[in-house]
């Protein structure tokens, strides 16, 4: 496994992930005891494979019917002309029908809350579902919205972060391993 | 990528920024599937469209594309404004200039006009033509069409036939598709091929030449432009249309090679093309002005007002 330079300490190993994995699905599950269809949407880009692994649990271990979907939030952004680099477009794929959908969103970590937003704007130009709800794998403080994760994973407390530290996720799918870990901002030139 | 000011022209572009325009330009085109075909990326920007000289399909295109990223549109009136009075360009980018317009999408008929007004404003200029010279969204929109159909533009062979000389549009698409990888060729009469021509594009005077021996797989029409009838570049517009039209027989041929056809709008029916090719079943010229919202979106998203 590769050590990510930046990397300051683990919050969760690649079992502690699949257990987390295994606690959401179940709380969705329950959640969601009566209904058999249900859309899980990642956000670009970690929170795709998120949303793939959670579907894959409820298909097998819960029956459930899942449709999934993905949102690049790029165009919903509140900060693109602040940006030094235009970011490139990955393309948002919502190939089912939003319309009284119960839809879940995935993202692997929640932090202001900005992003959430995009994704839920976006999300809410495909069609009217019947609910949207948030799941998260972390949950970090720091929120400059009013928004909150129906389903964590894991929580990270205030007290756990530095000023320069952020929380990192990385999956098997996207990047050959699975962790949480903490890794260290770089340091901005003077 | 790094945002630019302006959109000049096809040659001032790196091969990554065509890529990035280009790519980005998928995503802006799966929008028009939604309910909601509209993003609100430039929500509180503004758009100026300054037009010199006439246009219909090339100005909606820009205004719907500014539409649909949520930037306010605004079309500045060249007929009945000052600059009939006498005004310069350079005095009405200055009043744009004060109005703090974002990006301003300039038509001119002197050649350079679109690098003038660039200097002297802080908003991002695209050039949407400018004389002979350029117009590099048109360019940007016909390789996307291309690449849609054929995956990979490299080794395909274009032929573009018709008023190569005057036209802005054969410069900057032949110049792209040839960075892209494609083999480019002109079919045009002698009094309408330019003098300086790039060294890798064949020439050909003739349909039957250009289909034997250049063996297209595609055949881009250019506009035979009526004002230059005067002009005696070509003895009358029946002859034009026999000698380097798509007539019937020539579609016929089109037909059974299954080759695309193009053309940049808008067409003149019974010059140079008829009635039957404006059917055909492989022409892309519906596809080519969707596309052109696409791209030109794609273009808006990438310009960043005073970048650099």
């Amino acid at each position: 496994m590769q050590q990510p330079p930046d990397k300051v300490r683990q919050i969760l190993s690649a079992e502690q992930v699949a257990r987390c994995l295994e606690d959401l699905a179940s709380q969705i599950a329950n959640r969601w005891a009566k209904r058999k269809e249900l859309a899980l949407v990642g956000v670009h880009k970690r929170g795709v494979p998120f949303s793939r692994r959670l579907a894959d649990l409820l298909t097998t271990k819960y029956g459930k019917s899942v449709v999934l979907g993905t949102v690049d939030i790029t165009q919903y952004r509140d900060d693109l002309f602040t940006l030094a680099e235009v970011p490139k477009l990955e393309g948002s794929d919502i190939g089912f029908d939003v319309e009284d959908a119960v839809v879940i969103l995935c993202d692997e970590v929640i932090y202001t809350g900005r992003t959430t937003r995009a994704a839920l704007e976006e999300l809410l130009d495909f069609g009217r579902p019947a609910c949207v709800e948030l799941a998260v794998l972390v949950n970090r403080p720091g929120r400059e919205l009013p928004i909150h994760p129906d389903y964590i994973g894991a929580q990270v407390a205030e007290g756990d972060l530095k000023p320069d530290e952020r929380v990192s996720v990385r999956f098997v799918e996207s990047d050959g391993w699975d962790e949480v870990f903490i890794r260290k901002l770089p340091t901005q030139p003077v | 990528m790094k945002p630019r000011k302006d959109l000049l022209d096809i040659a001032s572009l790196t091969d990554e920024e065509i890529e990035f325009v280009l790519s980005n330009a998928v995503p802006f085109k799966d929008l028009f599937k939604r309910s909601v075909k509209k993003v609100p990326t430039l929500r509180g920007r503004s758009v100026l469209t300054l037009f010199y000289e006439p246009s219909t399909r090339t100005r909606s295109s820009f205004e719907v594309a500014a539409n649909r990223l949520s930037a306010d549109v605004t079309n500045f009136d060249v007929e009945s404004s000052s600059v009939v009075k006498g005004e310069s360009v350079v005095d009405t980018v200055e009043t744009l200039e004060a109005m703090r317009v974002d990006y301003i999408v300039v038509r001119h008929k002197q050649s350079g006009t679109p690098n003038l007004i660039a200097r002297s404003t802080r908003a991002s200029v695209i050039n949407a033509g400018d004389g002979w010279h350029a117009h590099p969204t048109q360019a940007l929109l016909d390789a996307f069409t291309l690449r849609e159909k054929l995956k990979d533009i490299r080794g395909a062979r274009v032929v573009i036939v018709g008023d190569i000389q005057h036209s802005r549009v054969a410069r900057s698409t032949s110049l792209l598709l040839r960075r892209l990888g494609a083999q480019v060729a002109y079919l045009a009469p002698g009094s309408l091929m330019p003098r300086d021509l790039p060294p890798d594009v064949t020439t050909f005077h003739s349909w039957d030449d250009v289909l034997t021996n250049f063996r297209p797989d595609v055949v881009y029409l250019l506009r035979v432009q009526m004002e230059r009838q005067g002009e005696q570049f070509f003895p009358s517009l029946g002859e034009y249309h026999k000698l380097f039209g798509l007539t019937d027989a020539r579609l016929q041929v089109l037909r059974e090679r299954k080759l695309w056809l193009m053309h940049p709008g808008p067409v003149n029916r019974g010059v140079e093309i008829t009635d039957a090719g404006m059917n055909y079943e492989r022409s892309l010229i519906n596809e080519q002005v969707e596309n052109g919202i696409a791209v030109r979106m794609s273009v808006l998203y990438w310009l960043r007002p005073g970048a650099e």
